[in-house]
């Protein structure tokens, strides 16, 4: 049976292959096309495209636009999830299966009902909107959708459980009996996470807060949906420039460059999460 | 030092809010009787459930997710769980980087592949069609099931298909009679948890639909940027409830959390 086991991977490696491999390769082919002036696609092997792309003032505000929301984004998921994983870790709850899917269940609610349900939330005649006008501390409504202040809130909201999971992951190489060496030796509870808990797990934080960092640089859903087409990232422009454009050249280039980006990102949280773990 | 203390699990609840908030938001607004978001909503009713049994577009698009979901399971299953036990459990060269390149779809965001896709299928004539979708949808639903089962596979208890051999049982045999009925739990939460993903995948969807052919992630991307009445939050309703019976019974077989995470 063993010498016949590979022939079982056949099926799949055609697949990836076929409907993976080569599309991506095709995308890379198509960055060096150019545009013609009617925007119609020329085949060539040139640059003119990728020159075009970063003379355009546009992607490098895009470029800042995107990192900078994910930037928020993350930060503000880090300090959500954290607590939220620890909690996880620590408790001995019965509950604690129950609590640990309803902690992912936003992977698994599809993310337009999600977006759905931040615009009812913060949508001008939305919940926080209604509240803060009922109790008189607004008399205008507040401007929280359809600008930047709601795309950071979604994408935070979505990123939150892939960093409660792999800050959970990172949690179960903690050592438990040093925080407990640290309380029975006098320290406070909080001082024993600041000493100890917290030191010990920044790698984690810094392989969260990259993953976190990829997944809003890439999300498109929700800068689309809670933007209202007033904020403008990478990954809008991509879509944008592929579908309602048709300008393949551009969109490649613009997808290769948030590729390589998110490449380095990833790079340096992982050299981050090294470097702290020594 | 046992549990998790007092500030922390307040701090905990305090973030369950948040993460719940959006989905309960939705549902109470699925009931309303406004015309507009409003929330919370002035009177309850059920219109918008009335309403969405009359949008013809939303119910062709649920038509088409359903039809590309089953086939994007079946055909995952069926390209993913042989690859899936011969990594975990063939003793052949180059296993580790056979498994990178089979899990290599899920590194590149959908938004990459997504475009990737557009480009080579408009070539194929296969945009806005039901296999273009399928195939679309089977890059992220293959590599996980590659990826579930292998763990799956590997962690059976060998003992049991030690002796169904000891005892004379031929390879095949062991397979058929052993492995495959110990693995059948992790199976079906396999199954379940594509059919999940393609029915919920968007990203990728909005790439390859077109009018002929789009899903109902993409016609409701299409509906909220257009208008703004609770019809999407009554359609909701009913995904978040398919979805629950879904997660609970994964919950059941194998645990989401494992399901998702390895």
């Amino acid at each position: 049976m063993n010498t016949r086991l590979p022939l079982l991977l056949l099926p799949a490696a055609v697949f990836v292959l076929g409907i993976y491999a080569w599309p991506t390769l095709l995308l890379l082919r198509n960055a060096f096309n150019e545009v013609g002036p009617t925007g119609a696609m020329i085949p060539a092997w040139s640059l003119a495209t990728l020159r075009d792309v970063f003379a355009d003032g546009f992607t490098l505000e895009l470029t800042r636009n995107s990192l900078l929301l994910s930037a928020s984004a993350t930060a503000l998921a880090l300090l959500l999830a954290y607590p939220l994983s620890l909690f996880l870790f620590r408790t001995n709850s019965r509950w604690r299966g129950p609590l640990a899917v309803v902690a992912i269940l936003p992977m698994l609610v599809s993310g337009v009902v999600r977006v759905f349900g931040w615009l009812a939330i913060l949508g001008d005649r939305g919940l926080v909107n209604s509240v803060l006008q009922s109790v008189g501390l607004i008399s205008a409504p507040l401007k929280l959708v359809f600008n930047w202040t709601g795309v950071t809130i979604g994408l935070t909201e979505s990123i939150m459980p892939y960093m409660t999971l792999a800050l959970l992951a990172g949690f179960g190489r903690l050592d438990r009996t040093l925080e407990e060496a640290a309380r029975s030796l006098g320290a406070s509870p909080w001082r024993g996470f600041l000493r100890v808990t917290l030191p010990l797990s920044l790698p984690a934080i810094a392989l969260a807060g990259g993953l976190g960092f990829v997944l809003s640089m890439s999300a498109y859903i929700t800068p689309k949906l809670l933007g209202g087409g007033r904020v403008f990232v990478l990954a809008t422009e991509i879509f944008e420039q592929a579908t309602t454009n048709t300008n393949w050249p551009v969109s490649a280039v613009l997808a290769i460059y948030t590729l390589v980006l998110l490449l380095a990102l990833l790079a340096l949280a992982q050299l981050a999460s090294r470097a702290l773990a020594r | 030092m046992n549990g998790a203390g007092r500030g922390l699990s307040l701090l905990a609840g305090g973030v369950y809010a948040l993460i719940l908030a959006p989905v309960v938001v939705v549902v109470a607004l699925a009931f309303s009787a406004d015309n507009f978001i409003v929330f919370p909503p002035s009177g309850f009713s059920l219109r918008w459930f009335r309403a969405l049994a009359g949008n013809a577009p939303l119910l062709a698009a649920l038509g088409v997710s359903v039809q590309v979901a089953c086939a994007v399971t079946l055909l995952s299953l069926v390209i993913g769980v042989p690859a899936a036990l011969a990594l975990a459990k063939g003793r052949f060269r180059f296993r580790e980087a056979l498994t990178g390149f089979f899990l290599a779809p899920l590194l590149l965001p959908t938004l990459i592949t997504g475009l990737a896709l557009l480009l080579f299928f408009t070539r194929l004539r296969l945009t806005a069609t039901l296999p273009g979708l399928a195939l679309g949808h089977m890059t992220v639903t293959v590599p996980f099931v590659i990826r579930m089962m292998t763990t799956a596979f590997a962690t059976l208890p060998h003992d049991i298909e030690a002796a169904a051999a000891t005892l004379g049982a031929a390879p095949w045999r062991v397979l058929r009679r052993v492995t495959l009925p110990l693995a059948l739990p992790g199976v079906i939460a396999c199954a379940c948890l594509s059919f999940l993903l393609s029915f919920d995948e968007t990203v990728i969807s909005l790439f390859l639909s077109g009018p002929r052919a789009a899903t109902l992630p993409v016609e409701m991307v299409h509906y909220v940027e257009g208008r703004t009445d609770p019809l999407i939050a009554a359609l909701s309703v009913v995904l978040i409830i398919f979805t629950l019976i879904v997660v609970v019974a994964v919950e059941r077989l194998v645990g989401v959390a494992r399901a998702v995470s390895k």
